[in-house]
């Protein structure tokens, strides 16, 4: 049961502290419709989450529940990958951050459909329609900015070269992970792997942006070890929690 | 893909049908497709709700304002929210579309429509004020998450388009 409530929170954290970042950009998109999109987007996400932390509470039972999960854990334990807690430095960096999570985000989802755990799968069922329509936005957003100016597709090349780093991890096997494929309420990861670097390949080319070579890959999120940027997003996430405890709207 | 029916009690039929979608305010929750069942139990009402988007504000007003219309009619009322089998815009029923169109949102399209519409590759959305279908998108996400923003380019009137949800 502990591995299960490990294993939810791992996949919700993901989509946690990316809403988060998302949100930052709430009145500070580039243009107004970019703006809508990515809070709407932040928006399925938080929704996915609260899904996954109601669940989590249920199982951890006592005082547990989606806000004490979401706003009352340390650093550490979060289980979120590195790609996701990359800042906002500009367009060209929400939108790659995006498009690797969200190809990512897919074929998980799609997995996760077959999950023996029913609550998992009726999560993934609804959620997977949602994340299409980010695919969608953010791979079309890539060959706009790739296929651009010359400014916007430096630029992208850039994000592109400087993200690369963290798509490995998204694949890395932690035990809850081993545990719940054994028990047939996870997805094996390793196997995802190809079709993932196959499709964002495919979008990169047509966006006429160079793949990256590198072989060396950052990784430490989902171990709960985070860049230094997560204290800062945890500082200004959980500030009303902290400050006023048990605060409600 | 099959419809699931909703099993709404004929009691509980009326009260519900007066209940309003907060953010489509012409649209009633059973037009929306989101009661998917309401059930009598021993005098008390039984109200299964299911969310259209995940992160969906209006799934707690929705939930809210169905206790307080069956409370006024008398009956006690428990407000579950169910995530499978999961809403598809196929649920807004036919009234639910018209009603829609007559607010100025442009209904769904089907799947393949749906999407060609939202890549720009065609122009098929009506526009609910005028009926052309010479419109382009301008944004794939608008005023909420289920809906696109479209503009008219005969009318000139910019206007929401249902997205297709499956
Ligand atoms: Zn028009």
């Amino acid at each position: 049961m502990e591995k299960l409530t490990d294993y939810i929170i791992q996949i919700a954290d993901n989509s946690l502290i990316l809403g988060q970042r998302l949100g930052d950009l709430c009145g500070h998109g580039p243009t107004l419709e970019t703006d809508i999109a990515l809070t709407n987007i932040s928006l399925d996400l938080f929704g996915q989450v609260r899904s996954y932390y109601q669940y989590a509470a249920k199982l951890m039972g006592g005082d547990a529940n989606e806000d004490t999960i979401a706003f009352l854990r340390k650093e550490n334990e979060y289980k979120n990958v590195l790609l996701v807690e990359q800042p906002n430095t500009d367009f060209a960096y929400v939108i790659t951050r995006q498009f690797f999570f969200d190809h990512f985000h897919w074929l998980l989802q799609d997995k996760l459909q077959q999950s023996k755990d029913e609550t998992l799968a009726a999560i993934a069922k609804k959620s997977i329609k949602e994340v299409s329509y980010h695919v969608r936005f953010s791979s079309d957003w890539m060959k706009r900015l790739g296929d651009g100016t010359e400014e916007s597709h430096q630029r992208i090349q850039q994000a592109v070269n400087d993200l690369w780093v963290y798509t490995d991890e998204l694949f890395h096997m932690t035990e809850a992970d081993q545990e719940m494929l054994q028990n047939g309420v996870g997805v094996d990861l390793s196997l995802l792997k190809d079709t993932y670097y196959e499709r964002i390949k495919s979008v990169l080319e047509e966006a006429t942006i160079e793949i990256p070579e590198s072989n060396y890959f950052q990784k430490g999120g989902k171990k709960g070890v985070h860049t230094e940027h997560m204290g800062f997003i945890l500082t200004e996430m959980q500030y009303m929690q902290r400050t006023y405890p048990n605060m409600t709207w | 893909m099959t419809l699931p029916e909703p099993y709404i009690e004929d009691d509980l039929r009326e009260i519900l049908d007066g209940v309003s979608d907060p953010e489509i305010p012409v649209l009633t929750v059973l037009q929306m497709g989101v009661v998917r069942s309401a059930r009598l139990e021993n005098g008390k009402a039984k109200v299964q709700i299911t969310p259209t988007y995940s992160g969906c504000p209006a799934m707690d007003v929705i939930g809210d304002d169905i206790k307080k219309a069956l409370k006024e009619n008398g009956y006690d009322a428990e407000v579950e929210l169910i995530l499978s089998p999961a809403w598809s815009t196929d649920w807004i029923t036919p009234a639910g579309r018209t009603a829609l169109e007559k607010y100025g949102i442009a209904a769904p399209l089907e799947a393949d429509a749906d999407k060609e519409a939202l890549l720009g590759n065609k122009r098929i959305v009506k526009c609910p004020q005028c009926g052309s279908t010479n419109t382009i998108l301008v944004s794939q996400f608008g005023s909420t998450a289920c809906k696109a923003l479209f503009k008219c380019e005969d009318c000139l009137e910019p206007f929401d388009y249902f997205k297709c949800l499956k």
